[in-house]
């Protein structure tokens, strides 16, 4: 199947999960990082059990914030 | 370096004195040639803590100047935020959370309100912190 990453679509294999993906991509602290699929964001509850589908588009944020 | 025009940076202090007393943030997008990036754009974003001592950007904003740097071919230079009553330096919370080492974190001081200090860091490994010179071009 096809998905789109950060802009560029790529062929990957069916049923591949959303922690498979992460892993792929070799995303730096994930734990940091926000995903959406979709333009709908995922929960951290709920990125262990997402399975991506033919078609979709997943966005990796860093999380940006700080403190004075 | 980093280049950005003056408009640019009035809007980001318009911006920070806008979202006084909280801090206030941003990202910047731009284009990279060899050791020199120009800023295209500044993104104005809103600091969902709503906090004069820490920020956290809104991730529907952030993702929504994302997708419009890369429609129009550019690439996350980097970051803003302002520290309300404290100096342009990166804070122990700001080394702690730069998670991407390849951008630059600009922070805007606006202690003294008659004269505001904006610097431009790179954070490598949450501790190395290198200064990088800001241009300003009309």
């Amino acid at each position: 199947m096809f998905i789109t990453v950060t802009g560029t679509r790529k062929e990957v294999k069916d049923g591949l999960t959303l922690p498979e993906l992460i892993e792929l991509e070799n995303v730096e602290t994930p734990e940091y990082v926000t995903v959406s699929i979709n333009e709908e964001f995922v929960s951290s509850a709920d990125v262990a059990s997402t399975v991506l589908k033919d078609g979709d588009s997943v966005e990796f944020l860093y999380f940006m914030g700080g403190g004075c | 370096m980093l280049k950005i025009t003056k408009s640019d940076y009035e809007k980001i202090l318009k911006h920070a004195e806008e979202g006084l007393p909280n801090e206030a943030c941003g990202l910047l997008g731009g284009t990279i040639e060899g050791d020199i990036k120009t800023v295209q754009r500044v993104y104005l974003l809103t600091n969902i803590d709503e906090s004069n001592e820490h920020f956290s950007m809104d991730p529907k904003e952030q993702l929504a100047a994302i997708k419009d740097m890369r429609a129009n071919g550019w690439v996350q230079l980097g970051n803003w935020h302002s520290h309300p009553e404290s100096p342009s330096r990166p804070s122990e919370e700001d080394k702690r959370l730069a998670y991407d080492s390849s951008i630059d974190y600009l922070i805007l001081s606006l202690q003294d309100r008659e004269h505001p200090v904006l610097n431009a860091f790179r954070i490598q490994g949450h501790t190395d912190v290198s200064k990088e010179e800001i241009q300003y071009v009309e």
